[in-house]
């Protein structure tokens, strides 16, 4: 037997066989997007530039050299040096661990928190749902810049709370999505049915109603993932988020933007590495959409 | 003593009246069937003997005990429910296996792996079946995972609500058998809902009629076929069940 009919069985002998089969399923059906693969594949190059930007990397992103400053690209350096001389590439390269590293912790602070705040308000209802709901309205009163601005501010400069500061201000549309999920799912058969055999709340939200949630969620973070990545961009080129000498491509950003007009490749290169790697987050996560969406049957 | 007593029962949804002193009683090991057209009430029923209707008045008794406010996990061992509508009744992202397992673990019955088997085993289901999802079993082999869930946790009461009106012609006579079959092994008590007349003629000894939240009359099923004995809304219903027919429609009556 081979692993494709393993996995396809239309009788797995175990609980492990049978989630990893519907993964396959999955799998399969994301193939079929290209655009979508492509977005995986600029995210995985992401997580490979930022695990080996130590081998990657062909100066320190730290040193700065006052003789070779603001070389044009090719000339010793593949895209050219910044106002302090150093290496743009390797800043990039070295820079791309921030990225990663805000994207990531936004998403595993931001998303069960919506997740658990929305999931609440819906399964509860009642008082519980009005006043986690006013809260998070209140949270989406404010444009997302503005509000982590002011978190930042009071909080102080630096990448931490920035991060902090993001995460701060992405949960409220989870929490949004996923208590229409669960005002969806909650009536349901299924749901009266779990009462009946006397599962417990907590066990009825976490066990039942959050996978309903989890898929439209895990959706709707991927697509936030560009809109993270730029927030946290704006935060490093108000000098707000990450500090100097630290290469975050948005503080780069800003960098090069005395110089713009006739250096133009210190601004543009850290530029187009947040196009990138947020056009791979869009795309990805438009191509997740059609694999997880609940309401595409099956 | 009967399995399951109610006596003058009253549930409102947000001021309007949906049932209205319903009374009945239900002999152990028995079948009782409930019928009426849609909006009477026989739903809301069961709805509130398992528990899921908060708000009610009067007394329900189980297997001789009164029910509180509150249903307990004890309660949740002597009655359970078997849905209307297979595809809505088991979740979607959890196995045959989860399902089932689930309440074995909540009661903590112990012994899972064998109970799962034997659960399956017992409503025709074999051991390939175990870890599918339920989008890969028919509508058919979905409600018999959603009796075997019901009968997993040993119930005494089970209630029944239109247990075979979302399934195929060919599939209803083979789950109606499969519960026949159940109720005499396992000498249960079905309370069966169903607005299909033929269906709890079939299945049950006792039936009642109800109309607009009150239950008109309780008469045995024999009895179904000497319709001057029964009222006026009982022969209407009888009537209408036998299929359409436009001149017995123009004499049909409002009864309140």
């Amino acid at each position: 037997m081979t692993t494709r009919q393993w996995l396809l069985s239309a009788s797995p002998a175990s609980q492990m066989q049978a989630r990893l089969g519907r993964a396959y399923v999955g799998w399969q059906s994301f193939r079929q997007n290209r655009l979508a693969v492509i977005g995986l594949a600029i995210i995985l190059l992401l997580v490979l530039v930022a695990a080996l930007a130590d081998i990657l990397a062909p100066y320190d992103p730290l040193a700065s050299d006052l003789t070779q400053r603001l070389r044009a690209p090719g000339d010793g350096f593949l895209l050219g040096s910044d106002g302090l001389g150093r290496d743009i590439l390797s800043r990039i390269i070295h820079g791309s661990r921030y990225t990663l590293m805000i994207v990531a912790l936004v998403a595993i602070t931001a998303a069960p928190v919506g997740l658990i705040v929305g999931t609440a308000a819906g399964f509860l209802g009642g008082w519980v749902d009005t006043v986690l709901m006013r809260i998070t309205d209140i949270f989406l009163a404010f444009p997302k810049l503005i509000l982590a601005l002011a978190f930042v501010s009071a909080l102080g400069p630096g990448i931490e709370n920035a991060i902090l500061a993001i995460a701060l201000t992405s949960w409220p549309p989870y929490a949004r999505v996923a208590r229409a999920e669960t005002l969806t799912v909650r009536g349901a058969d299924y749901m009266a049915a779990a009462r009946l055999q006397g599962i417990s709340r907590t066990r009825q939200v976490l066990g039942h109603i959050a996978p309903m949630c989890i898929p439209s969620l895990i959706v709707r973070v991927t697509l936030d993932m560009a809109g993270i990545i730029l927030t946290a961009a704006g935060l490093g080129f108000l000098g707000l988020g990450a500090q100097p000498p630290l290469p975050e491509w948005g503080a780069m950003i800003a960098n090069g933007r005395q110089f713009l007009l006739d250096q133009w490749w210190v601004a543009t290169m850290p530029g187009i590495a947040i196009f990138i790697v947020s056009l791979g987050f869009n795309l990805f996560g438009d191509g997740l959409r059609d694999v997880l969406d609940p309401k595409r049957g099956q | 003593m009967p399995m399951l007593e109610i006596e003058y029962l009253n549930v409102r949804f947000s001021d309007t009246p949906v049932l209205k002193d319903v009374g009945l009683a239900v002999p152990r090991n028995a079948s009782f069937g409930l019928v009426g057209e849609s909006g009477s009430g026989k739903s809301t029923v069961l709805r509130t003997v398992c528990g899921l209707v908060d708000d009610w008045d009067g007394t329900i008794s189980v297997a001789d005990r009164k029910l509180g406010a509150k249903r307990d996990l004890a309660f949740y061992r002597t009655t359970q429910m078997v849905f209307q509508d297979p595809y809505g009744s088991l979740h979607p992202r959890h196995t045959i296996h989860r399902i089932l397992s689930e309440p074995v673990k909540v009661h903590r019955l112990g012994d899972t792996e064998a109970r799962v088997a034997a659960a399956l085993a017992q409503v025709g289901l074999d051991a390939t079946f175990r870890f599918r999802y339920p989008h890969q079993l028919s509508g058919g082999q979905r409600q018999r995972v959603a009796i075997a869930r019901a009968l997993i946790l040993e119930p005494q009461l089970v209630l029944l609500d239109e247990p075979t009106s979302a399934l195929d012609v060919s599939i209803q006579a083979e789950i109606l058998n499969l519960l026949q079959d159940l109720q005499q092994r396992l000498g249960l008590t079905y309370v069966v809902v169903s607005h299909d007349l033929a269906i709890v003629a079939h299945m049950c000894e006792t039936v009642a009629i109800m109309n607009r939240g009150r239950v008109v009359e309780t008469v045995a099923t024999g009895a179904l076929g000497d319709t001057a004995s029964l009222s006026p809304y009982s022969r209407q219903l009888l009537v209408a069940s036998k299929g359409y027919d436009r001149a017995a429609v123009d004499r049909f009556v409002d009864f309140e």
